[in-house]
This record gives C-alpha cells, sequence and structure tokens, in this order.
C-alpha cells in the first residue's frame, strides 16, 4: 500500500508530532516502505488463531486494592518543566 | 591495575572473598578504564561518587562475613535503568535533565547484591535501534577495529557491550526487545542473556515494548552470565507481568554435562548472503554439542519469516502507546511556545524536538497501525501470527528438544555511518535471528563464537525453553568450553 503525504500528515496529527510540510513526502516514502514490508503477514493463514495478549499463561498480577503509598507531591513535582501551587502548570488548555 | 579488568565476576568475587583485593581497588581500576575510554563514547553519565561510597560500603560488607556474590563488583548500568537522583535519559533528548525520584526494581536488586555503578552507559534512543546510532550523546563504538574506521558495536546495549568488551567494567545491565542483549554481545566478542518474560522485573525501566522488554546481563561468559542474571532476577509486586517462581541458583547448574540433552537446528535460520565463516562456525557448534553427548536434530519453526513484520508491527504500536507520556507536562523537555500557542502545539513541538528521527519514525507507525480502520488489519494479525510463532517454538520443545542453537546475528559488526544511506526495514534484518525469541517470551543466550575472514567476532546463539534458564546456561556454558573463544580486541582507544 502507497502511503500518500495528506495520510502521512494525518498521522503525525494524531501522534501528537509536529512534521512541516516539506518533510511530509519524504516521510510518506518511509511508511510506504515499512508498510509494504509489514504487508507480508498477509501471506499467513491466522484463521481461528487468537490474537495473543501474554506470552505467560497467567493473568495479571493483582494486589488488593488498598493505599500503598501517598504524601508524594514534591517527589511527583520534582522533574515538572513548569510546577506552580503544588500542579503541573501547562498553557490555557479551556477559554 | 588494568590487570584487575582483566578478571571476571567470578574471579573478582573470588578474589575479594580471599582478601587478594578490595572493592575500592577494583573500583578505581574500573574508573580509571573508563576515564580512558572516551574515545569509545560507551559512559554517558558519571556516577564516580555513588561508585566510590557503594565500594567502600562493600569492603566493609566483605569485611563483615556477608558478601553477596556482586559485593563489590565494578558494573555499568544502561541509560533505560531509572536510578534514584542519577540521570536517567534514555538516549533521548526528550527526557533531559531527568532524575528519578526512584530505583529501578533491577538496579536495585543489583545494589542490595553489592554492586557498584561506575556509570549509565550509552544506547539507541529508548533502544530503537541495532546499531547504537539513533543516540543523543552520539554513537558507541566497538572497541574491535579492522582499519582505520570505527565500527558499531550494536545496539540497543551497545554502550554496555563496548564498555564489557572494552574491560572498562566487569559486566553491565542490558535490555532486549528484539535482540538488543544478543547482537551486541556478538558484534563485541562477548555474552549476553535474555531471560524468559517475567524472570527480570520491568518496574522502572524505560518502556519500549511492554510485552517484549526484558532486562538481562552483559558479561564476559557464561559464568558470569548466570551469577548476575541471579541477582536481577525475581518476582516483583510493583510489575504485574512479573512471575512469582522462585529464582534458582543459576551458577550451580553450569556443571558443563549435557549428555542426553536434545539440540535442534532449525533449518529456517539459514539466511541467503550468510557469511561463511558465520555457516562454518555454526556447523562447528553443532558438531562441538554432539560431540559433548547431546543428540543434535534438524526441527523446523515454519512462521520465523513473518517475525520481523509482525515485531515491526507490534513494537512501534506499544512504543506509541508508551512513548505518549512524554508531551512536556510531567518531566524532561518542554519546546520554548509562540505567543497563541496552546496545549497542542506544546505537545507537538516538544515530541518534535524531543524524538529523534527513528523514535518519531516507529512511534508514527505504531499510530498508524494502531488507528481506526487499520487496528485488525495490522495489529491484530501481527497478534495472530505472534501466537503462530511462539506455537512453532511450543512444537519443537513438545517433541523433547531442549535448546535451539543459530546465529546471533546474520553478520559481523558494520561499520559506523555505513547503514547511513540505507532503508530502515534493511537496519530492521540485523534482528532477524534474535526477534523471534522476544516474540515467543523464551529465553536466549549469545557466546562469542570465533571470528569472521576479517577478524571480528560472531556469535552463536541457543535459545532454551521457558523459565529454564539454568538449563540453557548450563548449555551454554558446555558450547563455552568447546569453543574456546578468547580473542581480545586491541586496546587502540587507551
Amino acid at each position: 500500500m502507497s502511503i500518500d503525504t495528506k495520510t502521512a500528515g494525518r498521522v503525525a496529527k494524531l501522534a501528537r508530532i509536529k512534521v512541516e510540510e516539506a518533510d511530509l513526502p519524504a516521510l510518506a516514502q518511509e511508511f510506504t516502505n515499512i508498510l509494504g514490508f509489514i504487508e507480508q503477514l498477509n501471506e499467513v493463514d491466522v484463521e481461528g488463531v487468537e490474537p495473543m495478549t501474554s506470552v505467560t499463561p497467567q493473568r495479571l498480577y493483582r494486589r488488593d486494592d488498598t493505599v500503598t503509598d501517598g504524601d508524594q507531591q514534591a517527589a511527583v513535582l520534582a522533574n515538572a518543566p513548569d510546577a506552580r501551587e503544588g500542579f503541573f502548570a501547562v498553557p490555557m488548555v479551556v477559554e | 591495575m588494568s590487570d584487575l579488568m582483566k578478571l571476571t565476576l567470578a574471579g573478582a568475587r573470588d578474589a575479594l572473598r580471599a582478601g587478594e583485593t578490595t572493592a575500592v581497588e577494583l573500583t578505581e581500576a574500573s574508573l580509571a578504564a573508563v576515564a580512558a575510554s572516551k574515545p569509545l563514547n560507551a559512559f554517558v553519565h558519571d556516577t564516580s561518587e555513588i561508585a566510590r561510597s557503594q565500594a567502600k560500603a562493600a569492603d566493609a560488607r566483605i569485611q563483615a562475613g556477608d558478601a553477596p556474590d556482586m559485593c563489590g563488583l565494578p558494573i555499568g548500568m544502561k541509560d533505560l535503568f531509572c536510578t534514584k537522583g542519577v540521570a536517567t535519559q534514555a538516549a533521548s533528548a526528550i527526557l533531559d535533565g531527568f532524575k528519578p525520584e526512584y530505583e529501578s526494581t533491577v538496579s536495585q536488586k543489583l545494589f542490595d547484591a553489592g554492586a557498584v555503578m561506575v556509570g549509565k552507559l550509552n544506547m539507541d534512543e529508548f533502544a530503537m535501534g541495532s546499531s547504537n546510532e539513533t543516540s543523543v550523546y552520539g554513537n558507541a563504538v566497538n572497541p574491535w577495529k579492522v582499519d582505520e574506521h570505527d565500527l558499531t558495536p550494536g545496539g540497543s546495549s551497545g554502550g554496555s557491550a563496548a564498555a564489557v568488551a572494552a574491560e572498562t567494567c566487569l559486566a553491565a545491565t542490558g535490555t532486549d526487545t528484539g535482540g538488543s542483549i544478543r547482537q551486541p554481545a556478538a558484534f563485541t566478542g562477548i555474552t549476553g542473556i535474555k531471560p524468559t518474560y517475567g524472570r527480570c522485573s520491568r518496574w522502572g525501566i524505560v518502556a519500549f515494548a511492554s510485552s517484549l522488554d526484558q532486562a538481562g546481563p552483559i558479561t564476559k561468559d557464561v559464568r558470569d552470565a548466570a551469577i548476575m542474571l541471579e541477582a536481577m532476577c525475581g518476582f516483583d509486586a510493583k510489575d504485574s507481568t512479573s512471575m512469582n517462581l522462585p529464582v534458582p541458583n543459576f551458577e550451580a547448574a553450569l556443571t558443563g554435562d549435557i549428555r542426553g540433552k536434545t539440540i535442534g537446528i532449525p533449518k529456517e535460520y539459514r539466511v541467503e548472503g550468510m557469511p561463511e565463516a558465520l555457516e562454518t562456525l555454526w556447523s562447528e557448534g553443532r558438531q562441538m554439542l554432539r560431540d559433548a553427548g547431546a543428540i543434535v536434530k534438524d526441527i523446523s519453526l515454519p512462521h520465523t519469516k513473518y517475525a520481523l513484520p509482525a515485531y515491526y508491527v507490534i513494537a512501534p504500536a506499544e512504543a506509541s502507546s508508551n512513548l505518549a507520556r512524554y508531551d512536556g507536562v510531567r518531566f524532561g523537555h518542554r519546546a520554548k511556545l509562540e505567543a497563541g500557542d496552546g496545549i497542542t502545539e506544546m505537545y507537538e513541538k516538544t515530541r518534535a524536538e524531543g524524538f529523534g528521527a527513528e523514535v518519531q519514525r516507529r512511534v508514527m507507525v505504531g499510530t498508524y497501525v494502531l488507528s481506526a480502520g487499520f487496528y485488525d488489519a495490522y495489529y491484530n494479525r501481527a497478534r495472530r501470527v505472534r501466537a503462530l510463532i511462539k506455537k512453532d517454538f511450543d512444537d519443537v520443545f513438545a517433541t523433547g528438544v531442549d535448546a535451539i542453537l543459530t546465529p546471533s546475528t546474520p553478520s559481523a559488526a558494520f561499520g559506523l555511518g555505513e547503514m547511513a544511506d540505507a532503508d530502515p526495514v534493511q537496519m530492521y534484518l540485523f534482528d532477524v535471528f534474535t526477534v523471534t525469541v522476544n516474540l515467543a517470551g523464551l529465553p536466549g543466550i549469545s557466546v562469542p563464537a570465533g571470528l569472521d575472514s576479517k577478524g571480528l567476532p560472531l556469535g552463536l546463539q541457543l535459545i532454551g525453553r521457558p523459565w529454564e534458564e539454568g538449563d540453557l546456561l548450563n548449555t551454554a556454558f558446555a558450547l563455552e568450553n568447546a569453543l574456546g573463544f578468547n580473542a581480545k580486541p586491541n586496546q587502540w582507544w587507551r
């Protein structure tokens, strides 16, 4: 399958990665090559095969739903690019 | 001093216990070797202060008669492991300045066992690469050389492999999502094991593809791999995929006796263009295992051909989801914003500036294969193929096969920059022999086997049954003994 620049632009948007207009044709070509490689999977007969969810036949480990930790505000915010008054600060989200 | 760095983990452990050297001496020797290894660009964050205090504490423990196997041994830590208060960047600009407030379970276990961290190691950005050329710190360089050109140490654990092969530290941590421990170990003439998925906790290891990622050691030989793996393994309630199984004494499994074991040789691993030296080594390996008393038989893993395409759907899909957390809000880099930029611009600019080209490419491929309309055609189909790849192995093991012998990589190390103009898909082919093992969640080990026509190391891989790392290590030990590989790179960087 061939990926056009419009699709490449849409994927970049969905991935939240800014791609300049001029770079879209090259990106579309790379997608086309990679997806072309992936297309080989269509040769495989997967009729009746369940998609794998886990390589080990075990349920995910669960613990009791209790508080085991807390009061970590300073640690949580320690690496924030911008934090104010105990919160992460970001540009305005709603007008 | 440099002689101390020639020791294995086992040798250094025994010397420490016998009082022939001290952790402080070993650590100073390692730090000096690290400082002299700048041209290899293997170490990217200095932790010498931590190392010195850990060494002192280790000497006190040894004095007090409490000396776990790793006590006082200088190791390097891949930059993918979160280390409390120490820069952890996964070789990415987007994690610039990040210092975790927590310690990864694997690094904590190693520290509890007394290991000394002499530095953080170079790698491919977010472990995405097979040549260590996607790192924000620049390429790591292979200590092996045949002419003036620098060679890749492999990836993504390229810094780990270069550091151990160059004898700057006694061993290092690595992680393996599609071959990132075994491929660099093979390229640098040393040993690397990826344990069964679920053996090592992934908690605190920067995630790439969660259903495939597994940590393991990169060491000089099989005995060291057994010692260090044991220290890294074990159940962890903080990782929901961690397996609650006892950790056996892996070193005790190394008897070298493999009489009566059955070794499978998969016909699908014979690929076009494989160098003759590799073909020869592979058949020599078969003969050696036979001579050691094993039964060697031909087997078939029919879906092998589809492992790489399945991997390049599943790994990017999981990566696109895992890497969604890098948005400039909670940690790492945030782009400078123009007047009027809102939250979406902040995400888009931050991620465009912070992620390198390969990471962007994979995140976008992952976004595409998970997007509405393509989820079934790509992602679900790949997961079905993955189930068939695992079934291939299950079927073979059900016939009584104990381990599978293959080459580790399709060739020896290539030159840095040599693949720059190549299609990304060509680079992906370097994982062709290792990636099946991750898809099936199995343990796999690469041991150095010999040199190619140019004098560069080549590795052989053994694949084992799930949870039977002890048995796998023992087979690798027998193979290592028979191969007798002892070539070392010239120390041109000193």
